[in-house]
């Protein structure tokens, strides 16, 4: 371990116990706030799940949702319009390959994150929970990753198995 | 400084390499010898200048102060370079013109820009940061309270990690140093550092890394792993003492030195500390450069060591032989720049430039040497060393292991990320610069 590095744990275990006593150094001028009052922010979704809210979606309703609220950017079928395909995708061999969901996304997780907090475009996070699962559902099911009927829901997406999981390399280990 | 007398009388600098390039010492010594080898070459032949005399301007009294100063009506030329200047529904890049500025600090207006779907409006005075998630209390933080937190400042370059992407195209694209490497500025930064507010969150000595979200529309978000927070993580509050540009984050942004752009999440509202990464869409999928055999980079985080040459590039064509001065910048995300060599000759001999102090950690620091130029081709290539001992690549060296396009790309396009690789600027003989590889 480098000097930089034990430095950084020794901070940190500064701060885990100095931090179980008083508060009183600093300043001291965040408010306290409980999980009811943090819960409009509280959207990211971790790979194992954590944070998938309660709600579940079918590929057959995320198609209607789809072609009311998708289908002007993200075009017929997902299959690509103004904005980028969700649907399809060949291998992956070099930088020039076109990355999507299927060929290149980890973690099926991340499609529920990013629809939830991004889309539709122009109007982000008016989405239900519901409507999110079925979306997420349709895309998967669409490439193939799901079984037309399989719902998904907080207990069924962390399970997704994305193609692409082990096709990365992390550049640099000691920054982790 | 080593000098000889010219044929004409006049003291020479030393030329310390090839095509003409000079001793770095030779402007900065200021001495009248310096200075009269210097003028001495540029008056051959020069035509006696035109008598002086009051222009109009300098004859009535001026303008009246306004109370923000706008830069001269000459200068509005200088400007960003627009992506997507209608907002059509995708990202707008907004690239800094390096040809047309100078020094180590990018105007704020001046300061790249990118934003997924827009720049927000944001009232400060209803803006909040909350920090949750594996903290002992979650607290949340108007902007008046963190005004009155400790702060600290410091200069540091921001770059987008798709700076410069146009090198990985297989032909070199002629484009300006601003559509080239646009997407990096650099800035000092004011704000409270995380380490300060987390001491009052407590963490959780299961936390592991820290998710950082902003108000903007797509609620942007990446992750990042704790050492970095404890380390020199800000929310910053201030642009070169103002207050944060709208497009650079406004009311705060987090600022990680020396680590990708897109990380440096503005509109900061949101911090979670968590186990494990979110793997959110532009740590999972945009920001993982893929590799010739398929596999993609993942955290890559880092802006490793890069220099290039602003004055002269494409655009700015030499006005004849005689003195120039070669200027470009460079930086890197590990520490402060150590050294900075530049080649006349396409790399077969260099001269160690002057580094313009102070030279401060994870962030531009201005090379400078003189050059004489003789009217002949020439081939400029700057290379730079950080103080960890990292040395800034060939264009060559970053193609064997990551790969190069089969077509050319589009100058705005992004084939790949990271290049932080040597920029080479041809001359011409008609003074002309043309971006080569060699
Ligand atoms: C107004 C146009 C528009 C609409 C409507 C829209 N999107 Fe998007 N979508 C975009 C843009 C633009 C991006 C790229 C954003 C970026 O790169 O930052 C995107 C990206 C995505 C991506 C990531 C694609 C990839 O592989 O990178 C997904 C998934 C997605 N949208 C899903 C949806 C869903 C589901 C809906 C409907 C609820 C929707 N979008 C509606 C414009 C739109």
């Amino acid at each position: 371990m480098s000097m930089h590095k034990l430095l950084i744990f020794a901070v940190l275990l500064a701060l885990a116990v100095g931090s179980s006593g008083a508060f009183a150094q600093g300043p001291n001028l965040g408010k306290p706030i409980g999980p009811a009052e943090i819960a409009a922010w509280d959207i990211s979704i971790l790979p194992d799940g954590t944070g998938l809210p309660p709600g579940s979606g079918t590929s057959a309703q995320g198609a209607s949702v789809y072609a009311q609220k998708c289908f002007m950017c993200h075009g017929e079928n997902a299959k690509g319009g103004t904005n980028a395909a969700l649907v399809g995708g060949g291998p992956i061999t070099g930088m020039e390959s076109v990355k999507t969901v299927a060929n290149f996304w980890p973690y099926a997780t991340t499609v529920f994150d990013y629809i939830r907090r991004a889309m539709p475009w122009q109007q982000p996070r008016t989405l239900t929970n519901d409507e999110v699962y079925a979306l997420t559902a349709y895309i998967l099911a669409l490439n193939k990753l799901i079984a037309e009927n399989d719902p998904m829901n907080a207990q069924t997406l962390p399970k997704v198995r994305m193609p692409n999981r082990d096709g990365f390399i992390i550049r640099f280990p000691d920054k982790l | 400084m080593q000098s000889k007398r010219s044929k004409s009388g006049w003291l020479e600098p030393e030329v310390v390499a090839g095509n003409g390039l000079l001793d770095r010492r030779a402007f900065l010594r200021g001495g009248a010898a310096a200075a009269g080898a210097m003028m001495g070459y540029t008056f051959v032949g020069s035509a006696a200048a035109e008598p002086l005399a009051d222009d109009p301007w300098s004859k009535v009294p001026g303008g009246i102060s306004p109370p923000y100063e706008q830069r001269s009506r000459y200068e509005e030329k200088v400007a960003r370079t627009l992506s997507n200047p209608k907002g059509e529904p995708r990202t707008q890049h907004a690239r800094t013109p390096h040809h047309l500025i100078n020094g180590t600090f990018t105007p704020n207006g001046l300061h790249f820009t990118i934003v997924h779907a827009g720049t927000p409006d944001i009232d400060p005075d209803k803006h909040r940061l909350l920090i949750h998630g594996l903290v002992k209390r979650p607290l949340v933080f108007t902007l008046d309270a963190l005004h009155r937190y400790p702060m600290v400042s410091r200069m540091s370059f921001v770059e987008c990690g798709g700076n410069s992407a146009p090198f990985f195209s297989k032909e070199p694209i002629q484009a300006s140093v601003q559509a080239l490497h646009g997407l990096v500025s650099c800035a000092e930064w004011t704000g409270v550092r995380l380490s300060t507010l987390l001491e009052e969150t407590g963490i959780d000595p299961k936390a592991k890394w820290f998710i950082a979200e902003g108000a903007d529309a797509p609620a942007l978000s990446r992750s990042v792993p704790m050492t970095k927070a404890l380390d020199d993580a800000m929310v910053a509050l201030y642009q070169n003492g103002e207050r944060i540009m709208p497009g650079n984050g406004y009311p705060m942004r987090l600022l990680l030195p020396g680590w990708e752009g897109n990380m440096n999440v503005k509109f900061l509202r949101r911090i979670q500390l968590t186990d494990a990464p979110a793997m959110s869409y532009y740590e999972a999928r945009t920001y993982a450069p893929v590799l010739p055999n398929g596999k993609a980079y993942q955290f890559y985080f880092l802006q490793e060591v890069k220099s290039f040459i602003t004055h002269p590039s494409p655009g700015l064509t030499l006005k004849g032989p005689g003195f120039y001065e070669i200027s470009g910048v460079a930086y890197s995300g590990n520490g402060r720049i150590s050294k900075v060599m530049v080649s006349a000759d396409g790399g077969q001999s260099w001269a160690q430039t002057a580094l313009q102090e102070p030279v401060p950690s994870k962030a531009f620091t201005r090379f400078r040497t003189p050059w004489r130029w003789d009217n002949n081709p020439a081939v400029l290539q700057s290379h730079a060393w950080d103080e960890a001992g990292n040395v800034q690549p060939t264009r060559a060296q970053i193609v064997a292991v990551r790969g190069e396009t089969t077509k050319v790309p589009p100058v705005t396009g992004f084939p790949s990320q990271h290049y932080n690789g040597i920029t080479t600027w041809a001359i011409e003989r008609n003074g002309e610069v043309k971006h080569v590889y060699a």
